[in-house]
This record gives structure tokens, sequence and C-alpha cells, in this order.
């Protein structure tokens, strides 16, 4: 290993005690991530997608292994690593400029003037369309609105690796997809260094320069890593019938619903969605095999 | 006339504008209700007979509070009478001799009820006070320590439960012990009875201040710890907000608690409020005593149910949940 990358999880094993013994959460886990990259983390419930983000914020600590961050040790948490909730937790007692204003003070107070922060946290609540309400409390505005917050926030901190735990996992359908288009521009402008948890496999399709599939736990590691090549900037609209688009999803259900199928689900039925993808790649004969690497130890070799 | 009546009801919780059929349910369900207490209350006083006399019913109490009012008005004005005869005996000795040196004597009547009222309302929110600088503090310091929580528990469930009566004589000796001063700010009594009131309503603001600190959600805590804020940053940013809830319930239940044990303090301490008005027709044993104490009994009522009026309404000026009905 010549050239450290940015951000690297290596060998990270994690064991929660419990009762009974201690249970490990995960084993072996891998993971190299460019500067810049839009990394994806997509597996069952409970299979530790959010253990793995925990850890590379500082609030979990693995037992084996380590997480680096540009040469650095992660062992505790840090704006530099700005979390954005799946629940939002936003702070309700506050507007949604105090909010990102707890932020920014805490980041900035010595670098930036007060009008300085006052133009920093404004300009970040305009990133997300945010600044029509920024003086409305999270009661009073709606799930999406607060989840704009919450990103405006985590953006204000100018974080070096963004985190985001299932951010769009309670929003409605429509909501999310206005999200994930603005999250699209966002890292256009800003180019920052995203991991996303997410359950969603168009969501990771679309968003992604990389998808990490992680197997099912107890001691979950990454199961196969699927490098998305869809030229930037994309439209869902047109990827709808783009059939690597569909040959991308694909490969992503396959692994989810055939190699690491929940217990308790029969074995030999794919699921319906599954099918569907199936035939309209194999409609398009122009569809190039999306570049699936088997196992997080081929991921160290290469 | 119906402005006024929503005056009167605004500060019962109720909506500013109200159709008819609101206005009746509002006004006439809780009015009729008052009407059949007190027709029960009339029947019920005039078959129980006492050693000094009938119990009092409505009539009687409310004789009695326009003679507790009249006489207050009478002590005032002998009050005043005292500072003019006092103010013109100075000047009148000053005409004399320019530097002659007058004395103002203050009045030493005896206090009134509304007086005692007075007494009552200044000792309770004393006490209260002490006990909620004491136990929110602690509440936080308790709620942020597993294991102080943990600690200190048992000795809580152990003290919440205790009468102030219990209290009230050990708390006596310690103040005659260690209140020593020629010429004290306040009276033991007044202390007494604050400390027992203290002692008393301390604990539920010191439990939910404790549950409210502990139960912050995860979440919240991730955010301070991303922020990586300091401790005294993360208790005042987001411990205290997020508990606020939490220890207004508390407050509120103190307060409740600091008022039924003043009174049986203030009687036993002779703090000079409604305790000791209560104490002193009972000792005093004339015909209109039972009607006083009736009276006394209504004010201490109506008195409590203002101060958690009070407190609830403070409780919904800094409730940022607005999604729980506060009532």
């Amino acid at each position: 290993m010549t050239t450290t990358k940015h951000l690297e999880l290596t060998g990270v094993d994690i064991d929660f005690p419990t009762p009974n013994g201690p249970f490990k959460a995960l084993s072996n886990v891998n993971l190299k991530i460019d500067r810049g990259e839009f990394v994806s983390l997509i597996g069952h419930s409970g299979c530790g997608k959010s253990t793995v983000l925990n850890i590379v914020a500082g609030l979990y600590q693995a037992t084996k292994g380590g997480v680096l961050l540009d040469g650095k040790e992660v062992n505790e948490p840090g704006p530099e690593r700005a979390v954005v909730f799946q629940n939002h937790s936003l702070l309700p007692w506050l507007t949604a400029y105090e909010n990102v204003e707890l932020a920014v003070k805490q980041v900035f107070k010595k670098t930036k003037t007060k009008a300085e922060m006052k133009e920093w946290i404004e300009y970040n609540l305009q990133l997300v369309h945010m600044d029509h309400a920024m003086h409305k409390r999270p009661d009073e505005i709606s799930g999406g609105m607060k989840q704009r917050v919450g990103i405006a926030r985590a953006l204000a901190m100018e974080p070096t690796v963004m985190l985001m735990d299932e951010p769009f996992g309670a929003l409605d359908a429509l909501t999310r997809a206005h999200l994930q288009d603005s999250l699209m521009e966002i890292q256009a402008d800003l180019n920052n260094t995203v991991i996303m948890i997410t359950h969603d496999v168009d969501e990771a399709v679309l968003l992604s320069d990389r998808i990490v599939m992680m197997t099912n736990g107890p001691a979950a590691t990454v199961g196969e890593i699927l490098e998305v090549k869809l030229p930037r900037p994309r439209h869902r609209l047109e990827l709808a019938d783009d059939p690597q688009y569909n040959h991308y999803r694909a490969a992503v259900l396959s692994f989810l619903y055939e190699k690491q199928r929940t217990p308790g689900e029969a074995p030999t039925k794919p699921t319906k969605q599954h099918t569907s993808t199936d035939s309209t790649t194999t409609d398009s004969p122009e569809a190039t095999t999306p570049t699936t690497k088997t196992s997080s130890t081929d991921e160290q070799a290469a | 006339m119906s402005s006024i009546a929503l005056k009167l009801l605004k500060p019962l919780g109720l909506p500013e504008k109200l159709s008819l059929a609101q206005l009746v349910k509002a006004l006439v369900v809780p009015l009729s209700g008052i009407l059949i207490f007190l027709f029960i209350w009339n029947i019920a006083a005039r078959n129980i007979h006492t050693s000094l006399g009938e119990f009092p019913g409505p009539t009687q109490v409310y004789e009695q509070s326009l003679n507790l009012l009249s006489e207050h008005n009478r002590e005032r004005q002998k009050e005043v009478a005292f500072h003019q005869r006092q103010e013109v005996r100075n000047a009148a000795k000053l005409e004399k001799n320019p530097d002659a040196v007058v004395k103002t004597r203050p009045y030493t009547g005896k206090p009134t009820f509304i007086d005692q009222i007075g007494t009552s309302l200044i000792t309770v929110l004393a006490g209260f006070f002490a006990a909620s600088l004491i136990a929110i503090p602690a509440g936080i310091v308790i709620g942020l320590n597993k294991t102080l929580y943990s600690a200190f528990n048992p000795v809580i469930q152990l003290f919440k439960p205790v009468s102030p009566l219990a209290w009230l004589p050990l708390v006596t000796m310690v103040v005659s012990a260690v209140y020593v001063s020629d010429d004290p700010m306040f009276a033991k009594s007044f202390i007494t009875s604050l400390i027992t009131v203290s002692l008393c309503c301390l604990w539920p603001t010191l439990l939910n201040t404790a549950v409210g600190v502990s139960t912050i959600s995860a979440d919240l805590n991730n955010v301070s710890k991303v922020l990586r804020l300091s401790w005294l940053t993360h208790v005042i940013k987001i411990v205290i907000p997020s508990a606020i809830p939490m220890i207004f319930t508390g407050l509120r239940l103190s307060l409740g608690i600091a008022w039924m044990v003043l009174i049986a303090a203030e009687m036993l301490a002779q703090n000079p409020g409604l305790g000791k008005f209560v104490w002193d027709e009972f000792q005093n044993g004339s015909s209109n005593s039972l009607g006083r104490i009736m009276v006394a009994v209504l004010v201490i009522g109506l008195i409590g149910f203002m101060l958690d009026r009070i407190m609830l309404m403070l409780q919904k000026k800094v409730s940022w949940d607005k999604s729980v009905e506060l009532r």
C-alpha cells in the first residue's frame, strides 16, 4: 500500500457487550474512499451499515482495526465528519437558522466574524433551498424541509466527509426525489466526500460513485462493491429507461435478494421487482456489465 | 357582559373566541357544578352541630369573608391614622427645634387576614425558589450521570414521602441553634416554615429534572458529540432546553406540594400566615371561628389553584413542544 487514501477503514471489527457475552456486529470491514467520492452503503436491516457509519463518525470505537482520515486516526466524533441523521435531529426549540448557527458558532468561532458567520449560515440554508423558512422552528416545517436543514447544518461545518444515515428514509417518495436532486446539485458544486446509508436501491444507483453492499449480520462485512459509471449530471427520468442504470440496479437487487436473502424469505422466489428489471436488461444488448468485485479482500488487493 | 366573561375565562386556559354553544359549555356547566356543591354544602352544614354551633354554611362564610375584609380596612385606616399622627407630631417637634432628632416608628398592629395571605405567599414562594435552586441543578447532575442517579435514587425515594410535620421539630431546633443574630433579618418562624416547605417540595422537581435530563434523545446527544460541544455548552444548549418540559412538570408539582405543606408548617411554626390564622381561630373558639376558618379554606384552595395556573402559563410559554397539550 503505497498511497494512503483519503478515508480508509482497515480490518474493522466491533463487538457489542451483551449479557450473553460479546456480540460481533462487524468483522474485518475494509474500505477505501477517495476524496470527493460518493459512496453508498446498502444492505438488509441489522447488517451493521449504521455501525460502520458511526465508527467513521467516531461515535463508536472499533474493537479491532481502525479508521484513517487523511492519514490521521479517527477515535472521537468531530465536525470534520459531519453527520446527517435519519430523523433530522434538529433541536426542536431552535429555528432552522439557529440550528445551523449552533454548528457554525462551534466550528468557526475563532476564524469567522459575526457578520461572516451570518452570511455563511444563510448561504448554507440557501444551498438547500431553505432560505425562505430560516426563522421557522422544526415543528413548523415539513419532514423534507427538516431534513434539508439537517443537511445545511452538516454542510455548514465544512466537513471533510459528510456521513448520511438514511437521510431520506423517513420521507415520502416525491419529497425524497426532490432532496436527492438537491443533494446531487450540491455534491456537484462542493465535491464533498459522502458516505450514505440507504435501503433504497434506486437511490443508491442514482447518487453513488460506488455502492458498497454489506452481508447480513452478525459479523457482517463488505460483500461486494459496485462501481457506478454513469455520467454526471444524472437525471432520474432519462435513467429510468437507461439499460446501464437498470443493469446496476439489477446487480444490487441480485446481491440483496439472492446472495443475501433475509432469513425467513423463501430462497427460490426472487422478488417481483427483480424479475422485471432482469427482463429489461436482457432486452438491451448494448448494456455493459457492471464492474462487480466479489469481496472486500479483492478490493484491498486492487 | 360576554367580554367580561371571556376575560375571566382566559386564565382558565380557554380559547379567546367562543361561540354560544362553547360559552354554555365553558360557563354554564362549571357554574351548575358549583351551585350543586353550594346546595349540598348548605344542607349538610345545617345538620352538623359542633360545640361552636352549627357548621358554617355558604351564607355564614360569605358574611365572615366580608367581616374579614372590613377588619382589614379598619386596621389599614388605623395605620394611616397612626402615621399621620406621627408626622404631625414630628413636624411640630421640628418647628420648635430644627435640630431635633425625630423618630419614625413602624406601625405594630396585628396582621389582618389579607396581611396573612401576603405572608403565606411570600413564605411559600421563598421556600419554593430555595427548593428549585437546589433541585434543578442537582437534578441535572444526577440525570446526566447514571451512577449518581442510582446512588441517590434510594435517598430521594426515602425522603419524598416524609410529611412536613415530621420535619418541623427538627427544623425548628436546628434553626434555633444555627440562626442566631441580635438583629435578625427574618423571623425564625419564617425561616423554619421556609425550610420545611423546601424540604418537602424539593423532590418532584429533583426527580422530574433528573428523568427529563436522562431521557434526552440519543440523536441530540450525538449532535452534541459531533459538534464537540463543551460540557457547559452541552448542558445549556441541549440538556436544559430539552428537559424544560419535564422540569416544569416537576416545578408545578412542587409548588402544589409547597402550598399544601405551608399551611401545616405555619400552624406549628407560628409564622403569621394563613396556617397561623386557622390555628388562632381554632384556639379562639368563638361562634364565628368555624366560618372564618372556612373562609381560609376557600382562600387556600383558590390561591393554590391560581398558583397552578400561573405555573401552567409559564410552562406553556417555555415549552417548545407545541404538540403536547398542557393542562
